[in-house]
């Protein structure tokens, strides 16, 4: 179980955000989820939005460095203590957690948590297990 | 082994081969002397005489011939014979500025063509084969060479030149051709034209392509072997010495061998002109031995590259050239090391990288700096900030082996390196701000 992420390789420089995410605008591509990861000279724009094959051939054929990535989207509740405990199952089942973010949930009391993990299958069965919630594609919008 | 299209002379003990090139080179020396006023002037000024010139270790003693005297010279400054004598013009493409402009009396046409019939031989040609030319045809001198040599050869000549790639295709499919002469991007072209047709190497029956007049890797020849189901073989050749089939490569696959009987090398240190001992790296010169129109003394190529003489597998006993690994005038020195473009792009290439570059070297206190910027493609690109790093340093370790020095490597998004006119800007030298 996972959703389909878009990674795009910018500069780090100046207006190279803005530019992309004009660019993103123009074509009607909505933003579900934002994160940046960034080094001293590239930053890695990660995006979930909800047709992200379309996303990426739009992004790819104006040039731009495009890859999907199949990423793990867990509800947790939305209270103290949530995350912890989501990061301790995994923690416990050995998985390497390469980056995480949040993003918007369309569930009350709910949040939605990015992770990109080292074994999508093997976090989705330890999360499953302990009665976390990890969610398809169709769940999230 | 062993199709040779002169053995005599392509197998030849090395001191017959000196004996015949010091017995050429005293007359080519007095030829040009007496008949070329740009020579006499250039020699006269040097204090050397053609009676200086006594056997080929006496070489050194000439001047050098750079592109630039042909310039000057253009269009009949270096001619040694009447234009009644001549038969045919080739020209250069101009792209570094001005033509030269190259004639041939038909005995040069001869010598010319005899180069190319041995490069056919060499890969294995015979009267049996059918030979593809898709070297343009006209002032350049790809398609003229290899038909001529092809004639030589007495195999079945497809004079096609370039372009019209279907067409291409559908001959080769049609009569069967089984050697192919072009350039090896234009192979590259064709191969995957090929696949777009969804023709399979298997359905045609080259055996063998004859690919030069631009810079290739091992990596392009792997490809093109592949593609188009055939052995790929290297020729080199510049206009100014007559074109393609100054040096050709043999079924060793292992460097070019240089047609001596008609053409001295010598690798000199491109800064001093010394001359450099078998096996150094250096930049490559040439003299004709039996040029009528245009004698060609010492004449600098600007090509960067290595001879050696070795037994090879195909019995040729003429001297080898390496694939030309830069032109002297893009040479970098970076800490002391020789560094030249192409070979940066050699490594980008055979790592899968785009040729999308940009070296900027620069000064750190005393040290020079090395960085190089690439483009990462789609599918070069992986998610993690760690992936991308690690590419970096394998790359960087990739450069080392071929450079001799570490760069630090860059991988950037596509579009970022500066272009002016539609090309990147390769190199940017930032140290001569500083001096």
């Amino acid at each position: 179980m996972s959703v389909k992420q878009i990674s795009v390789f910018i500069e780090n420089k100046k207006g190279a955000l803005a530019e992309v995410t004009k660019f993103i605008a123009e074509n009607k591509i909505n933003l579900n989820a934002l994160s940046i990861a960034d080094t001293r000279d590239f930053g890695i724009l990660r995006i979930i939005t909800d047709n992200p094959d379309n996303a990426r051939d739009i992004l790819r054929g104006e040039g731009y460095t495009v890859t999907a990535t199949a990423v793990l989207a867990v509800a947790i509740d939305h209270t103290p203590g949530a995350m912890a405990s989501v990061l301790a199952i995994l923690n416990d089942a050995d998985i390497v957690i390469e980056y995480t973010y949040a993003f918007m949930s369309n569930t009350p009391d709910k949040a939605y948590m990015i992770f990109r993990v080292d074994n999508n299958d093997k976090a989705t069965a330890a999360l499953t297990a302990q009665g976390v919630a990890v969610l398809n594609q169709e769940d999230i919008f | 082994m062993g199709n040779y299209y002169q053995q005599d002379i392509e197998t030849m003990a090395p001191e017959g081969l000196r004996a015949i090139q010091s017995e050429r080179l005293l007359k080519q020396v007095r030829h040009a002397y007496d008949n070329v006023a740009y020579y006499r002037e250039m020699m006269d000024k040097k204090g050397v005489s053609p009676d200086d010139i006594k056997s080929l270790d006496d070489l050194h003693k000439l001047p050098f011939l750079t592109k630039a005297d042909l310039r000057e010279a253009y269009p009949y400054g270096l001619l040694a014979k009447p234009l009644s004598e001549c038969v045919r013009i080739q020209s250069t493409s101009g792209t570094t500025g001005k033509r030269v402009v190259v004639f041939y009396t038909a005995h040069d046409v001869d010598i010319w063509e005899q180069c190319c019939a041995r490069a056919i031989m060499a890969v294995g040609g015979t009267k049996e084969d059918v030979v593809q030319v898709c070297y343009g045809y006209g002032l350049f001198t790809g398609g003229a060479g290899l038909h001529g040599g092809s004639h030589k050869v007495g195999s079945l000549t497809l004079p096609m030149s370039s372009g019209n790639t279907e067409r291409q295709i559908q001959f080769m499919q049609d009569l069967g051709s089984t050697i192919i002469c072009c350039t090896p991007s234009y192979a590259a072209y064709i191969g995957e034209t090929l696949k777009e047709m969804g023709i399979s190497p298997d359905d045609i029956q080259l055996k063998a392509g004859i690919f030069g007049a631009e810079p290739w890797t091992e990596e392009m020849r792997r490809d093109v072997e592949k593609s188009l189901g055939l052995k790929a073989y290297d020729i080199y050749g510049l206009t100014e010495m007559c074109g393609p089939g100054v040096a050709f490569e043999c079924e060793a696959q292992g460097g070019m061998h240089i047609n001596e009987d008609y053409f001295i090398p010598e690798i000199i240190d491109p800064d001093t002109g010394e001359v450099l001992p078998e096996g150094a790296k250096g930049e490559l010169v040439f003299t004709t031995l039996d040029k009528e129109a245009f004698p060609l003394l010492r004449y600098r190529t600007r090509d960067i590259c290595v001879l050696h003489r070795e037994k090879c597998a195909c019995g040729r006993t003429l001297i080898k050239m390496a694939k030309p690994m830069g032109r002297s005038d893009d040479m970098l020195i970076i800490r002391g090391v020789n560094v030249f473009p192409s070979q940066i792009e050699t490594v980008l290439l055979e790592q899968g990288y785009t040729p999308n570059y940009r070296i900027e070297v620069d000064r750190a206190g005393n040290n020079d700096t090395l960085d190089i910027y690439v483009e990462l493609t789609s599918e070069q690109f992986s998610d993690t900030v760690r992936a991308i790093e690690q590419k970096e340093k394998q790359l960087a370790a990739a450069m080392k082996t071929m450079l001799g020095i570490n760069p630090k490597m860059h991988l950037v998004p596509p579009k970022s390196i500066a272009r002016s006119e539609g090309k990147a800007v390769r190199v940017v030298d930032k140290r001569k701000l500083h001096d």
